[in-house]
């Protein structure tokens, strides 16, 4: 068996439907032996986006995402989204080709030293470099990808070892003695954790994206409950508990709810499960929850202390820590109340609407997003571009299903949103995928509208086109973030293109609004089209994003106005 | 407060793991003194020892992120008073006269150590013992002119049964 033909077959063994990709020079021998049977290969316009897809669909499946890219320029243009599927520990397996074996260090035509430069953003790295080691690293990259806390992991191999025909041994189950996560919770740990919660008068949770990604929203919510305990998210963590539920507080951090960002600060206990407390999330960490017993669950170590001090770590599995500390308060006939915690809630969320002002007519992200909620059903999928439409999408967008936001968290990289709606349609056909984007973040990846509309992946991206590169755009024009002179410096995207035309150009569909009207039936025209969409919403170029915690302040330093 | 660890590793004996190490360290801002690498009893492991700097809770997390590593199988630190650590230093020095060859032979001895080479002007010692007492042999030989230093970094194993033996 030719070791292309053994890449295949792993791929097959690992239940692979689809890799996002674009073949050159390196992997013509691997698309060689591809055929019209499964994997479906998706031909992507740029190999960003062939990592994006993949991300997208691994965060809206579960399941591991997979690109391909040639070697050189091919495999250097998934780093970034291969950083982005690390920083925001997505399973995703990228398989890169390499020049031949004779030609390595040899600085060969498009030779890039791709398992130097993405060890440090993957989980591991492998080159096979005999034809009889593809099944293994195979079958172990998509193990460590998709077990323990998730994360992207390369598979670089050299094109003569493609060509090389060896008899294949597929392996059926991996085992690494450097890597061995640790599941189930330590019983005394969890004892003390259930120590602090049924003592305490104001507990909370803090939920992060490791509550998604092991399964495990149904068990914070049964905890939520029996504690009588508010929950707010991170970034990553949105979707985490239905954005309806009455102990739902909000997103917390820079750009966080006024609920959620003051019921932290009051908190005498905080339940922090699958976050790493980045500082988007924390703000000045001294002051992040002050008073308050700190649990910390993530199933990474080496999380434990890296940012914030805990009182009671726990390193483990987010829904069987969950689950072992809701029976332990079970056995203790344990239910709290706390009504005096849950009425000063109910008290702030009356406080801030009264105080929030919002024209409901006016054609702000605000009521876009409302009306583009309301249109959806429950388990469409929203992806977000990064900057200002990103942080009115966290606000304003009320998420009511485990993975239907995605959105890229760590990185923060501008052009994801596109590409990742594109590969959560893949994973889920059935049910409407929408990007919130903004025009400087959509320019960066439209083109691949071609492989939408040329593998029938129809999306809709609504573009908060304000003309301008807008939270850089906020900072100027606010002072903060280091922007002393108050003035715009290169913010200006100078109102092109036109974005409705550019979608025909490619053969998808396009369409302007300016009133909520016509973006409602646009909106509605656009998630039942059999082609992607994208719509335009100029909006003005002074709205700012609020609330607000400058960066490095603490988050009672937070501005809402 | 800031001070040497030293951290041991039993690690995959194979082609890019010291790069891996390494390079954990630099992402992660931690600095190394000294790092030495070298096959154990098993043939397929290698042990790394690790000199870094730092205070307790960042030596803590370049522990946590080392054990991270997939092709790290085993981290422990040693304290020094459990610890029996050893470097070797080849020192070449300038030897202007009979006068100062004698004085180096003599300060050799009482350090233990060895002449390893000789030429006309110059003398190639072997010194071996824990940094400090490295040191103190490099301080001395400052005076007659120290023209090369090749140390090897530290290796160090825990006193007594304790072990970092990966059972199969």
């Amino acid at each position: 068996m030719l070791g292309s033909q053994a890449l295949l077959e792993a791929l097959r063994r690992e239940k692979v439907e689809v890799i996002f990709g674009i073949p050159g020079g390196a992997t013509i021998p691997i698309y060689d032996v591809f055929d019209e049977t499964c994997p479906r290969h998706i031909l992507t316009r740029h190999e960003q986006c062939a990592g994006h897809m993949a991300d997208g669909y691994a965060r809206a499946s579960g399941k591991v995402g997979v690109c391909m890219a040639t070697s050189g320029p091919g495999a250097t243009n998934l780093v970034t989204a291969v950083t982005n599927a690390y920083m925001d520990s997505s399973p995703v397996v990228a398989i890169t080709g390499q020049v031949p074996r004779a030609m390595i260090g040899k600085d060969a035509f498009q030779e890039a030293d791709i398992v130097g430069i993405m060890t440090p953003v993957t989980k591991y790295t492998y080159q096979p470099r005999r034809a009889a080691d593809i099944p293994r690293a195979v079958k172990e990259a998509f193990y460590i990808a998709a077990t323990g806390r998730p994360g992207p992991v390369l598979v670089d191999i050299p094109k003569d070892v493609q060509m090389e025909t060896a008899s294949m041994d597929f392996p059926s189950n991996v085992e690494l003695r450097g890597y061995r996560p640790t599941y189930d919770p330590h019983p005394l740990q969890v004892k003390k954790a259930a120590d602090i919660l049924s003592q305490a008068e104001r507990p909370m949770i803090l939920s992060g994206g490791g509550v998604m990604i092991s399964d495990a929203t149904n068990e914070l919510l049964a905890l939520a409950e029996l504690l009588s305990a508010p929950v707010a998210t991170t970034l990553m963590g949105k979707g985490s508990i239905p954005e309806n539920h009455p102990l739902w507080l909000g997103g917390a951090g820079m750009h966080g709810a006024r609920e959620a960002n003051s019921i932290i600060v009051e908190a005498d206990a905080l339940l922090a499960v699958g976050t790493r407390f980045s500082d988007r999330t924390t703000g000045r960490l001294d002051e992040f929850c002050p008073d308050a017993k700190i649990i910390h669950v993530d199933i990474d170590s080496a999380e434990i202390r890296k940012n914030a001090k805990v009182d009671i770590p726990i390193v483990a599995d987010a829904k069987r820590t969950l689950e072992a500390i809701r029976s332990e308060l079970l056995k203790r006939a344990e239910k709290k109340e706390n009504p005096a915690w849950l009425r000063r809630v109910e008290d702030l969320r009356r406080q801030v609407a009264a105080e929030t002002k919002n024209n409901d007519s006016a054609v702000n992200p605000r009521n876009i997003i409302s009306k583009l909620r309301a249109i959806l059903p429950e388990d469409a999928v929203v992806t977000t571009e990064v900057g200002q439409n990103q942080m009115w999408a966290y606000l304003h967008f009320r998420v009511l299903k485990p993975r239907t936001y995605i959105t890229s968290g760590g990185l923060g990289t501008m052009g994801f949103g596109f590409p990742a709606a594109l590969g959560a349609k893949v994973a889920k056909p059935t049910v409407p995928v929408v990007d919130i984007a903004g025009d400087g973040s959509f320019i960066m990846t439209e083109q691949d509208l071609a492989t939408s509309v040329t593998e029938n992946i129809p999306v809709t991206v609504v573009v908060l086109n304000n003309g301008l590169l807008g939270m850089v755009a906020q900072w100027q024009r606010m002072g903060i973030g280091g922007a002393r002179s108050k003035r715009y410096s290169a913010v200006k995207l100078g109102n092109v293109p036109d974005f409705a035309k550019l979608a025909e150009a490619y053969g998808a569909k396009g369409a302007r609004v300016e009133t909520l009207d016509g973006f409602v039936e646009a909106a509605k025209r656009a998630v039942k089209s059999d082609v992607t969409t994208v719509i335009d919403v100029p909006i003005s170029p002074e709205e700012n994003v609020f609330p607000l915690v400058p960066a490095g302040g603490a988050l009672r330093d937070m501005m809402w106005e | 407060m800031s001070e040497s660890h030293v951290i041991a590793a039993i690690v995959e004996h194979k082609p890019g793991v010291l790069y891996r190490v390494a390079n954990m360290f630099r992402r992660r801002d931690f600095n190394i003194e000294s790092i030495s690498v070298g096959p154990t009893e098993a043939p397929d492991l290698a042990r790394m020892t690790i000199t870094v700097r730092g205070g307790e809770a960042q030596v803590e997390q370049a522990i946590k992120q080392l054990q991270k590593l997939i092709d790290v199988v085993k981290v422990s630190t040693l304290p020094p008073k459990e610890t029996v650590a050893r470097e070797l230093a080849l020192v070449k020095v300038h030897t202007a006269d009979a006068r100062a060859r004698s004085d180096i032979v003599n300060y050799v001895d009482i350090f233990r150590g060895r002449v390893v080479d000789v030429a006309p002007d110059s003398m190639t010692t072997e010194i071996t013992g824990t940094s400090d007492k490295i040191e103190a042999f490099i301080e001395l030989m400052r005076g007659f002119g120290v023209r090369e230093v090749a140390r090897t970094g530290m290796a160090a194993l825990s006193r007594g049964t304790r072990s970092m033996r990966v059972e199969e």
